[in-house]
């Protein structure tokens, strides 16, 4: 039986006055790919910044309800622990363009001042990069800066500075929106093999990415959480009027 | 209307089209068979070509819609039927033009004793009412006139079933009626056939606005 690893519970977010995420209650299983969909401004990019409470750093942003990592209401952790088990990867690669390629993969450590001896620095680099299909591109320039590499490479690199946390859930914000067609193949790859490890919660306005890559679609609407279901339903047979208006672009 | 929306309506204006012409030459078929009409019938298996360009064209066009929009939900199912029905179409239009061939290959008129032992006249009938039934289905989105088909095959299947029975008494009583009979049989058995490809159409509409998947499944569609 699947186990749920985050749950939101009437889950709401505010910008000031403004209600962008209304009362969502979802659960989502461990070791799933996750497809969260809608339209610009239907809440979804808040949602999924309120799992990790990256939410709460913008000023004036506020929230009710619960978000549960393996049952515990993430507003009770440390943010910076949340952060750790809960990784992001954002919509345009953000690698330290001052760091090599080497000490962009353990940033999170160098952050947060955790100091591992060279050989494990060594290890979780390769490990890191290795899971994310990148080690054998980059094995030879890991003392190069990280902007030496592609876009679709630099991308990959983010995903590997967050695996190198050893999160348990990964969020994505339209990771691949700025990678051409090939780059994008590759990442929609890797979600394949990444979802053995980790669970994947992935923003995109790319259906046919949210088609192929989740297992399990969530489609936002006005800040509600319209309609989750298996996505080979919500592709064929959706329930909701508002999510077949969506998907085959019939809304005006 | 989204481009997709124009492009889908338009496969459904050509699928509409070939149905009536297929319609068009069942009903040609079955007057060229009670009036022994052998030019009828050359124009039948002449327009046989036309169905054909018919099942090429909207192939084609479905094939486009698929690699360009990416459709999905309803109108992947309504692509989806169109292409079955697309299909089964095409099969129905070759059953025509076989049945016309027969009348082409005749020697005389058909005995009129064997289409009234036959039923098979009250068949042609059924199926070229099926047929049309299914298409007006297919263009209202109405699952209920598609749902009656199942019924009315029967009635096909049965006079088909009961057809040896019936040849073979008719032989029995006039032997020189054996050449006609085995070409009405063959008739008979081209019409079953004309019924089951009007079931699967049948299946096909309801798949497409209801998302039900009713084929081989006999018990749920007696409901």
């Amino acid at each position: 039986m699947e186990s749920t690893i985050v749950k939101s519970v009437n889950y709401n977010a505010y910008f000031g006055d403004n209600h962008v995420v209304k009362d969502v209650n979802i659960e989502i299983p461990r070791n799933t790919t996750i497809a969260v969909m809608g339209p610009s401004g239907c809440g979804k990019t808040t949602f999924l910044r309120g799992i990790n409470r990256m939410h709460e750093l913008i000023p004036g942003a506020t929230a009710k309800g619960q978000i549960l990592l393996n049952g515990e209401d993430v507003m009770e952790m440390h943010p910076i622990f949340v952060r750790l088990k809960i990784g992001m990867v954002f919509q345009r690669p953000n690698p330290f363009p001052n760091l090599s390629i080497y000490d962009n993969v353990i940033a999170g450590y160098k952050l947060n001042g955790i100091k591992l001896p060279k050989a494990e620095r060594d290890n979780i680099v390769q490990h890191s990069l290795t899971r994310v299909a990148l080690w054998n591109e980059v094995k030879d320039s890991l003392t190069k800066k990280g902007s030496f590499l592609s876009g679709g490479q630099q991308q990959r690199l983010c995903i590997a500075r967050a695996v190198a946390m050893e999160p348990e859930v990964l969020l994505f914000d339209e990771p691949t929106s700025a990678l051409d067609p090939i780059s994008t193949s590759t990442v929609e790859e890797l979600f394949h093999e990444l979802k053995k490890n980790y669970t994947l919660i992935i923003v995109t306005h790319n259906m046919q990415q949210a088609a192929r890559v989740s297992d399990r679609t969530a489609f936002f609407y006005m800040g509600e959480l319209v309609e989750f279901d298996d996505t080979k339903t919500m592709f064929t047979n959706p329930k909701d009027i508002r999510t077949q208006n969506y998907i085959t672009g019939r809304f005006s | 209307m989204t481009q997709l929306e124009h492009e889908l309506q338009s496969v459904k204006v050509e699928l509409v089209g070939m149905w009536s012409l297929v319609e068009s030459q069942l009903k040609k078929t079955r007057t060229s068979m009670v009036l022994f009409d052998r030019d009828l019938a050359r124009e039948v298996s002449m327009k046989e070509k036309r169905v054909n360009a018919f099942e090429l064209k909207i192939d084609r066009d479905c094939e486009n819609i698929f690699a360009l929009y990416c459709p999905v939900a309803v109108d992947l199912r309504f692509l989806l039927a169109v292409l079955k029905i697309n299909t089964n179409l095409e099969r129905i239009g070759d059953i025509a033009d076989g049945i016309s061939k027969y009348i082409i290959e005749a020697l005389e008129n058909f005995d009129e004793d064997l289409f009234a032992k036959t039923e098979v006249i009250k068949m042609f009938d059924d199926a070229i009412s099926m047929l049309a039934d299914t298409r007006i289905a297919f263009e209202k989105d109405d699952t209920t006139l598609a749902r009656s088909i199942f019924q009315r095959d029967e009635v096909l299947d049965d006079i088909n079933y009961a057809a040896i029975d019936r040849i073979s008494n008719a032989i029995a009583e006039d032997l020189t009626v054996m050449h006609d009979a085995l070409y009405v049989l063959s008739i008979i058995r081209k019409l079953e056939r004309v019924g089951d490809q009007t079931k699967n159409i049948a299946e096909e509409i309801i798949f497409f606005v209801e998302a039900k998947v009713l084929k081989h499944h006999q018990e749920i569609q007696r409901k």
